[in-house]
């Protein structure tokens, strides 16, 4: 096996903040796939309003989550097996992937590409700053979990 | 898809044969396993031989019972059998890593020529991850979006030949990504991943397009369905392959030697991964030294005996 692209040179504790990055997002994903789609029933599977372009993004975005949650898991793996503390950088790369993804789903996916809404035929509003507004929360939480984690590592 | 009369003629017709010469070859590796396990042997992995029976059983449900009955007429039917045919049997198949045992319980003469027919210049370019991920999506996206698809599935006998033909496509790509057999010429991580990806969303999209765009000559709830099976089956498998792929890579970048509780774990760890850089084509080597163990054994049987000494630790 040669060229290892998850499993290379970069310290644990920036490798496990990359691999909570991931996890974070793939987990975000799958929220949105089993609790909104399966479970509510709120989002569509498909979309008549679907353009092309937002198929192909949705299609590509979906292997992307399969791949960032399994290479997630195994990048965290491979940075604990190497033996040193890795702190809260894995909490801190989570709660950031967590944010992201529903950020850019509440943004990019639901308002720009239009490729599906919240919730349909209701009012909009609500939904968007809630979605939107628990995307910022769980971006801030990471954000202040970096901080303190890089803190505590200058600190030693 | 038009329903066929009297196909149920034509199923056993020919589904028999190909059935029967899917047995022959499980039986064939069961035998291989059970002599390779016997006491003094070189030894075999017991669950690559349940993955090969487990292989054998997917592809058998899409020739007999009622998936393979409805398939020719249904696209629900067809769907689940192409995703048993298409992607699960491969996968089972690449994971019972039958070239190895091939290489492992044949007999010097032959052991050599499959090995030279693994090396040669078409069953590389077969098994490149870029030439088999195109073979494989091309042929998903022709046969459900273009109307030469569609005369295709309409036909009983091509039905069997579509069938071969994922499964033989579906072990190309598979094989491509997770190369557990020996291959001289194993690409990158790097790039076997980007093709998976590529692939997986391609597969995603096209669910997507038959869910939404019924292929003609079939209803909307048949085609609703079809896309949702062939959207979240190929979701199971695509995450089993992934499990396994890195896995694989997960056992082969390991930190050897002991690094938990030592003081300079990270100048460890960087040691480590220089040995291992240069240790990089260990696995490879292995698989050639294997290679080149079949070989020798024509003139004297060192090189057989050797590699039986590197299996028993």
């Amino acid at each position: 096996m040669n060229q290892s692209v998850e499993f290379d040179h970069r310290a644990p504790a920036a490798k496990s903040y990359a691999a909570g990055l991931l996890i974070g997002i793939g987990l975000m994903a799958a929220v949105d796939e089993i609790v909104f789609h399966q479970l509510l029933g709120w989002h569509h599977f498909y979309d008549r309003d679907t353009t092309r372009v937002g198929l192909v993004s949705d299609g590509l975005l979906h292997a992307a989550e399969l791949v960032a949650l399994v290479a997630g898991f195994f990048l965290l793996a491979d940075a604990r097996r190497w033996g040193s503390s890795v702190g809260l950088f894995p909490w801190a790369g989570l709660f950031v992937g967590l944010g992201v993804f529903q950020l850019w789903d509440g943004l990019v996916n639901h308002k720009v590409l239009r490729l599906h809404q919240v919730r349909y035929d209701v009012d909009l509003l609500p939904y968007d700053l809630l979605w939107n507004g628990a995307a910022a929360l769980l971006l801030a939480v990471g954000v202040v979990l970096t901080i303190v984690a890089v803190t505590r590592r200058r600190r030693g | 898809m038009t329903p066929v009369h009297g196909h149920g003629t034509s199923t056993i017709g020919l589904g028999t044969p190909i059935l029967a010469l899917a047995a022959v070859l499980t039986v064939a590796y069961v035998a291989a396993a059970i002599r390779l396990r016997r006491p003094g042997g070189r030894g075999w992995p017991a669950p690559r031989v349940v993955a090969a029976v487990l292989a054998f059983c997917a592809v058998s449900a899409t020739l007999v019972g009622p998936i393979a009955v409805g398939a020719s007429d249904d696209l629900a039917a067809h769907m689940a059998a192409h995703l048993a045919v298409g992607m699960l049997a491969p996968l089972l198949i690449v994971v019972a890593a039958p070239g190895t045992l091939a290489l492992r319980a044949l007999d010097v003469v032959p052991a050599r020529r499959l090995s030279r027919l693994l090396r040669s210049g078409p069953v590389r370019l077969a098994t490149h991850p870029l030439f088999a991920g195109t073979l494989y999506t091309a042929s998903m996206w022709l046969l459900y979006t273009t109307p030469f698809g569609v005369g295709l599935t309409g036909n009983p006998l091509l039905h069997w030949v579509l069938l071969v033909h994922f499964l033989v496509a579906g072990c190309l790509f598979t094989a491509s990504i997770v190369p557990v057999d020996p291959s001289p010429h194993r690409s990158s991580f790097r790039l076997r991943l980007t093709v998976f990806l590529l692939a997986a969303a391609a597969h995603s999209v096209l669910a997507k397009q038959i869910y939404a765009h019924p292929p003609p000559g079939t209803t909307t709830d048949e085609a609703q369905l079809g896309g949702l099976i062939m959207y979240y089956g190929g979701d199971t498998v695509g995450l089993a392959i992934l499990v396994v792929m890195f896995t694989r890579q997960y056992i082969a970048t390991r930190p050897r030697g002991r690094l938990r509780g030592h003081p300079s774990g990270v100048a460890a760890a960087r040691q480590h991964r220089d040995d291992q850089r240069n240790d990089r084509h260990y696995e490879q080597n292995r698989a050639e030294h294997l290679v080149v163990g079949a070989n020798h054994g024509a003139g004297d049987h060192q090189g057989a005996e050797h590699e039986t000494r590197d299996k028993t630790p």
